[in-house]
């Protein structure tokens, strides 16, 4: 098999072995249902606390206020609806770029007669607090706005719009799943009501999700069943995912802040030789606070998919903010929200660096980036046709 | 997203594309909005079609039919290259993803686009 060179971390991460390692016993002697009675089973459930214990720790909540899901879209529409459908009407608040979890979960909503505000966001990708301030109404129950954005990696201030939202007697949740194991995420500090997290984005296993729920607030369910995840989530708990989990957590608070300072490194030398080596490129989220992994541009008069197709080539793995890497004819919505035209969103890039990205990636990327644009510039009527 | 062969191999290796100084007949088709563009240029002697290039915007489909286009139009009569539908296109290249058919329509209005131009241009 071609050697694969992948930058795309923010869409997915691999598996940790280590984490694999921890996993494997559950899907064969360990197999036990953690509600049963024998002491297999008991045993089966002292390490799923365990793992509760280590990712709790982790987002610096309590074990009890963490509770296991499908995935982080479960979690984000466990928040917003589990609040939203404990009344009839009500005001909800988000931002323009959220992850599709929070944005369609909020649409239904208005679909379904509630009230809807979508914050805008400035053009390197932040939320205005005084925003989020003036949008504030005497309904407002919820206010969802992510913790860092997945596509540019913009971090928004989640401690000061949490306690805008409180100040007016609003909850307040927050998508972490892109942010969680990059940078510190801890909701005592930010004072968040609600947090979504998936384990996949942080060297887990793929079909994990969890949500914070703080201490004393009450969520309607959205699945019904048995008692697990104390009938918040019912369903026989997912044994192996769970312990990789919390494996996967122990390995985040060991490594990350290491992990972070070379990636960022990285990111940032990249970011350079791009603009160096690529004329008339944008970078989409150049502001800090962002990931220090990511790094999203728009090579200006090129279309994405077929930068990818191109770059695939020669085994190099990466995504678009372009229609055409998608089912839809819209450019990604987040570019859009920069101000980004429809034609720079279609010709977005965005490069996510992660623990196993080596030098090597990075520079097999620099051989092949540049004569790639200059390619399908060749090709593109308006690089050809620009005004110099 | 899956290619057929022949897409991914018209798109690596396309030629056709430019600009041709002088052309006789120039058709602009699609918007950015949509993710697609794209010009075609013809240059045409007695009613045959002795040059066709393209610039397109796109994405790899896109790409992949202005190429495979100008390779069926390229000799053609006029006459014969209207007759170039978005169905032989496609045919030729063993296939699209349906959310791609559109590219090979745009194709299609191209080359009728540019004709259109030439013979626009040849009554006045």
């Amino acid at each position: 098999m071609k050697t694969q060179y992948y930058l795309d971390y923010n869409a997915t991460t691999p598996v940790d072995p280590r984490v694999v390692e921890r996993m494997i016993p559950f899907f064969s002697e360990r197999f036990h249902n953690p509600s049963s009675f024998y002491h297999q089973a008991g045993e089966v459930m002292e390490e799923l606390d365990a793992a509760r214990v280590e990712l709790a720790r982790l987002a610096g909540a309590n074990a009890d206020e963490l509770f296991f899901c499908g995935n982080g879209t479960e979690s984000d529409n466990l928040a917003i609806f589990g609040t939203m459908l404990q009344d009839k009407k009500g005001h909800l608040i988000t931002s323009a770029i959220e992850h599709a979890a929070v944005l369609n979960s909020c649409r239904q909503l208005q679909k379904d007669g509630y009230d809807l505000t979508i914050l805008p966001v400035d053009g390197h990708g932040f939320v205005d607090p005084d925003d989020l301030r003036k949008a504030m109404r005497k309904d407002t129950r919820l206010v969802s706005i992510m913790w860092a954005n997945n596509e540019i990696g913009s971090i928004q201030p989640v401690a000061e719009l949490a306690r805008i939202a409180h100040e007016h007697g609003a909850l307040f949740h927050s998508d972490a799943v892109q942010a969680m194991g990059k940078i510190p995420v801890d909701v005592q500090s930010a004072d968040v009501d609600f947090l979504s997290l998936s384990a996949h984005k942080m060297y887990g296993p793929k079909g994990l999700g969890l949500l914070f729920k703080r201490r004393g607030l009450h969520l309607r369910p959205l699945v019904f069943g048995g008692g697990h995840e104390k009938g918040l989530r019912p369903g026989t708990e997912n044994t192996a995912a769970i312990v990789g989990a919390g494996e996967a957590a122990r390995l985040v608070s060991t490594h990350m802040r290491e992990e972070t300072e070379r990636v960022r490194l990285w990111r940032d030398d990249l970011q350079t030789r791009i603009e160096e080596k690529i004329p008339d490129i944008l970078i989409n989220g150049d502001r800090e606070p962002r990931l220090p992994n990511t790094l999203n541009i728009s090579i200006r008069h090129i279309e994405g998919e077929s930068i990818l197709a191109l770059l695939e080539t020669h085994g190099l793995a990466l995504s678009s903010g372009s229609a055409c890497s998608s089912k839809s004819l819209d450019p990604s919505h987040v570019l859009l929200a920069l101000g980004r035209s429809h034609e720079d969103a279609h010709g977005s890039l965005r490069i996510s660096l992660g623990r196993f990205t080596r030098r090597e990636d990075l520079d097999h990327l620099m051989t092949h980036l540049p004569s790639t644009a200059e390619r399908l510039r060749m090709i593109s009527p308006f690089w050809q046709n620009r005004e110099s | 997203m899956l290619y057929s062969k022949k897409v991914m191999e018209q798109f690596q290796k396309t030629e056709d594309y430019g600009r041709i100084e002088n052309a006789d007949g120039i058709g602009k088709v699609g918007n950015a909005r949509c993710g697609d563009v794209m010009w075609i240029y013809l240059k045409i002697d007695n009613g045959i079609i002795t040059d066709a290039k393209y610039e397109t915007f796109g994405c790899v489909a896109a790409i992949a039919t202005s190429s495979m286009a100008m390779k069926m139009i390229k000799g053609r009569r006029v006459e014969e290259a209207l007759e170039v539908s978005n169905k032989a296109v496609t045919e030729a290249l063993d296939g699209l993803p349906p959310e791609k058919m559109h590219c090979s329509v745009l194709a299609e209005e191209g080359i009728k686009a540019a004709i259109e131009d030439y013979l626009n241009k040849r009554s006045t």
